[in-house]
């Protein structure tokens, strides 16, 4: 295993892409991500890393630019969050309909208005339907790891798709950790080298981006859904094989003293480092409480979830963002469909808390168990709560 | 161009990308077209602004210097005829 040092999560993942060799880089600085690209910025003008790196004015223009050089064949990054993802949204539909293997980091942040720099999960759930692969990293170490786990899978020839790797801005982009890097043949066993598929080449000319008639544009959606759903099992062997190399174990759905547990929360980000806290605090009250984290969002994955959910009789569903004027907010609108049909069926609560960088205590998520005891005692909970709100 | 528009869902190539460039040459436009532009080179004065603001670039020049739509691509947008200095261009209905 490589050194453990003591580095603030941003710079980790950006030297995590260095170690990547990525080609080609477009980034506009955005808070909490900046840091990242910053970094990269200093590696490739110091002569570090051997890579373009395109300063442009706006997101739309670095989701274009890595729309471009990832076509042309290049290993590809960027970095965003909030108003900086939702400015590049246009380009950020596109790139996985024309099947690039870009690869971003995304701070999550809420969205204006009013202004917050501070994180919940409105970006995140603003990007749901865009066809990119979704990871949702807890800590700085994963964060590191996801990068070449990204990269790999993105690239690899059965996938061929955009990545986001979703992190929670300031409680995780900010935070100085104590993070294993990986040696650099570490890195080099685990991601080989980028082999697109598709690319543009001037001897081989292609058209990229045609126009899709009514008489074809449908069946080009759903190779392309069918092409995310597939990925699942790219990313589980691309877990297998980051065990064997590193000997960090990550699954699609993560859980946390499940194996006791009928009363559980399910929530993404870091929201399940505290939530641990919790589930020991009802330990000592003698109740065993557990976490089931999907660690991967899109494709969701449903076998995964149905197998972790299995036993729970009350089940919490965490939200960090809204889903205005919905039936439900958007975790729990995505786990209820999934729970819809399905042999499993326990009680559910939803709640809603984190929002715009409110702080998440430890009691909080211990409230939020202590409704679902409640729940399973036969006593009446609302349908959802907005935890931690000024009545 | 038939052919692609045929593929089932599990044949659609990756990105739908498509390896025949130029391809929309095959795509015979002027049959959009409801109306031709018809020059009239007696009134013609040769600066080619037709020729200039044609948005499909289908209007070339001739040997004798007048100017002409290729109608395989014309789609009769009638923008020439709006333009032309001396009003040469007549929009002419595809059924007479």
């Amino acid at each position: 295993m490589g050194k453990r040092r003591g580095v603030e999560s941003s710079i980790a993942m950006a030297d995590a892409v260095a170690m990547c060799d990525v080609d080609a880089i477009a980034a506009y600085p955005i808070t909490p991500q900046t840091h990242i690209v910053e970094h990269l910025s200093e590696l490739v003008y110091n002569g570090e890393l051997d890579a373009e790196f395109v300063p442009v004015e706006s997101e739309h223009s670095a989701m274009s630019a890595c729309c471009g050089m990832s076509a042309a064949g290049a290993r590809t990054f960027t970095a965003t969050s909030s108003q900086g993802l939702l400015l590049m949204n246009e380009i950020v539909h596109i790139v996985p309909a024309m099947r690039l293997p870009v690869v971003m980091a995304v701070a999550n942040r809420a969205i204006s208005a009013p202004i917050s720099i501070w994180n919940d999960h409105g970006d995140l759930a603003s990007v749901r339907d865009t066809g990119w692969l979704q990871i949702v990293a807890e800590n700085g170490q994963e964060c590191f790891d996801m990068m070449p786990l990204a990269f790999r899978v993105a690239e690899d020839k059965r996938v061929h798709l955009p990545i986001m790797v979703h992190f929670d801005g300031f409680i995780v982009s900010h935070m100085i950790e104590a993070i294993a890097y990986w040696e650099p043949e570490q890195v080099k066993e685990f991601l080989p080298p980028f082999e697109p598929q598709i690319r543009l080449d001037i001897h081989n000319p292609v058209a990229m981006g045609i126009v899709g008639v009514p008489e074809i544009y449908y069946e080009t959606r759903l190779a392309q859904h069918q092409a995310l759903l597939d990925s699942l099992k790219v990313i589980k062997e691309a877990f297998d094989d980051l065990e064997r190399i590193v000997g960090r174990r990550y699954n699609v759905v993560e859980t946390y003293n499940m194996d006791k547990a009928e009363i559980a929360l399910v929530m993404m980000g870091s929201l399940s480092e505290t939530a641990m806290s919790a589930v020991k605090a009802m330990k000592e009250k003698g109740i065993e409480v557990g976490i089931i984290r999907p660690r991967v969002w899109r494709p969701f994955p449903t076998e995964d979830f149905l197998a972790a959910v299995k036993n729970v009789k009350a089940l919490g569903l965490v939200d960090r963002a809204f889903t205005f004027g919905g039936h439900s907010h958007p975790l729990a609108t995505e786990i209820k469909s999934v729970l819809y049909g399905s042999p499993v069926q326990p009680k559910i609560a939803e709640f809603t808390l984190g929002i715009g960088g409110r702080d998440v205590k430890v009691e909080d998520i211990v409230g939020m168990y202590g409704s679902l005891v409640d729940m399973l005692e036969g006593k009446d909970v609302p349908r959802i709560q907005y935890v931690g709100v000024r009545e | 161009m038939a052919d692609k528009y045929e593929l089932s869902w599990k044949e659609i190539p990756m990105g739908f990308v498509f390896d025949k460039p130029m391809a929309s040459r095959e795509n015979l436009t002027g049959s959009w077209r409801s109306e031709r532009p018809v020059w009239d080179h007696s009134k013609c004065i040769k600066c080619g602004v037709c020729y200039m603001y044609c948005p499909e670039g289908c209007i070339h020049e001739t040997e004798e210097g007048y100017f002409q739509a290729d109608y395989d691509y014309c789609k009769g947008c009638g923008i020439c005829v709006q333009e032309c200095w001396t009003q040469c261009i007549k929009f002419v209905p595809e059924e007479s």
